[in-house]
């Protein structure tokens, strides 16, 4: 296995993404989403996938693109109904994808549990909703608490801001959000940053993700999916 | 607002119930703002009171919105907007975020509510029928949070009560409020049920208690929920 982890495009790093896959997919709310993945990923013959990520889509680019070829079985989230996912609402209510809605916190550390070999946990988080429904619950220490499995992925399809060539990554502001634990939660991550460095560049102390949970790294461009709505 | 004339003529506006939630918080608290008439709250809490605000996308000291064209487009809050960073905030990604509020390291979510009943169920973040609403971080705030302040109008526009034995829409957690502000009151869930505390200039504890299913206790005279003088 190299150390080098840059790939030459986004073509190139998604290229062999099967059918059936489950994709993490990082962002939320515009910050921190790999733009020039999903772009790829629409010109990609991949179909059948599962994505896990925190909205449904938003607007008409991005992930709509994927819902609207009909390329995304199921959607793993936390807010299916915003109003500015209107491509998976349609969808949704026409029967054509399936929905598990997950509490935000419950989806970051079920997906955390797969990367931390977690076999599973009790959360108080969501007991007495319907999103206990069909789980175990039970009382720990006088609190009910519902029994919540680890989430892993095929692959994660995350966003950075830098890189150095090993795949060591750095987040910026907000924009970290579900990537550093989707990156750990899947055998394959591939990342995209802003800037790719030196390895050294990043001093050690100063890195987010740890290289050893990149496999590939590409450099992509700004192209602001986030102001579609 | 209920179609009810006197009670229309002296409910609160939201930047008023926003007021007094500020006004409640105490000081050095580290708050988490809701959607909505949530988010207004920031801007009626002085400086100098220490207070933190939070948002579960990863960021403790989260400051006012900037300047226009001094967005940036990896700082921004929950609710998806642009944010500033006051001295001494920090960033992190969603399992910190969220690990802290299920951790019980966040003193107060403020959150819109649908309906709240009587022991502090909070329903507020679907209503029923196929299609609508997310749960977000909803069911984690509540969960998590020491304490739950929930802010909604007292009745649904056609005059239907929100302030309830038990909620009837999705519930986002059970036995979670402590405090709910709404148009016309400021009443404490307490262990034995609803207290009303203060009641909106010009209304009396029989007009709240008309509008609200659960009986309201009260200990003497509630105090006045005041509204701002018109600009």
């Amino acid at each position: 296995m190299t150390s080098d982890k840059v790939y030459p495009s986004s073509k190139a790093a998604i290229a062999d993404i099967p059918d059936g896959a489950t994709i993490l997919l990082g962002g939320f709310g515009g910050a921190g989403i790999p733009e020039n993945l999903l772009v790829a990923m629409a010109d990609h013959p991949a179909r059948e996938l599962t994505v896990v990520t925190n909205h449904a889509g938003f607007g008409e680019r991005g992930l709509a693109v994927l819902l609207r070829q009909g390329k995304v079985r199921k959607i793993i989230c936390s807010y299916a109904f915003h109003r500015s996912a209107f491509v998976f609402r349609e969808l949704y209510l026409e029967g054509k994808i399936e929905l598990e809605q997950l509490p935000q916190g419950t989806m970051a550390e079920r997906i955390r549990a797969a990367g931390a070999g977690i076999s599973a946990f009790y959360t108080p988080t969501g007991v007495g909703t319907q999103a206990a429904e069909g789980k175990e619950t039970r009382t720990i220490n006088g609190r009910d608490v519902v029994l919540e499995h680890p989430l892993p992925g095929d692959v994660a399809v995350i966003k950075a801001h830098r890189a150095d060539r090993m795949g060591n990554l750095t987040y910026r502001g907000t924009a970290a959000n579900f990537n550093p634990v989707m990156a750990t939660a899947a055998p394959l991550t591939i990342v995209e940053v802003e800037e790719i460095v030196a390895p050294g560049v990043i001093a050690p102390e100063s890195v987010h993700t740890p290289s050893i949970y990149v496999q590939r790294v590409v450099r992509g461009e700004d192209l602001d999916l986030r102001s579609e709505t | 607002m209920t179609s009810d004339p006197k009670l229309e003529s002296c409910a609160l506006k939201p930047a008023d119930i926003a007021r007094r939630v500020a006004a409640e918080l105490p000081g050095g608290a580290v708050v988490n703002l809701g959607i909505g008439i949530p988010t207004l709250v920031g801007n009626y809490v002085e400086a100098g009171r220490g207070v933190m605000f939070m948002a579960e996308n990863g960021i403790i000291g989260a400051g006012p919105r900037p300047e226009p064209g001094e967005e940036d487009k990896d700082y921004i809050n929950a609710s998806r907007e642009p944010i500033t960073t006051l001295p001494g905030a920090s960033v992190f990604g969603h399992a910190d975020a969220f690990a802290m509020i299920r951790g019980g390291h966040i003193d107060i979510a403020v959150m819109g509510a649908l309906q709240v009943s009587a022991r502090g169920d909070l329903a507020n973040w679907t209503v029923p029928g196929v299609g609508k609403g997310g749960i977000g971080g909803a069911m984690d705030l509540a969960a998590g949070a020491r304490e739950v302040y929930a802010i909604m109008a007292h009745t649904m526009k056609d005059g239907g009560l929100k302030l309830l034995e038990e909620c009837s829409y999705p519930l986002t957690a059970k036995r979670v409020v402590t405090k709910l502000f709404t148009d016309i009151a400021f009443i404490e869930i307490t262990p034995d049920g609803p207290v009303l505390r203060e009641v909106a200039e010009g209304l009396t504890t029989e007009d709240v208690q008309a509008v609200s299913e659960p009986r309201l206790i009260t200990n003497g005279p509630p105090g006045v929920l005041s509204r701002e003088e018109a600009p």
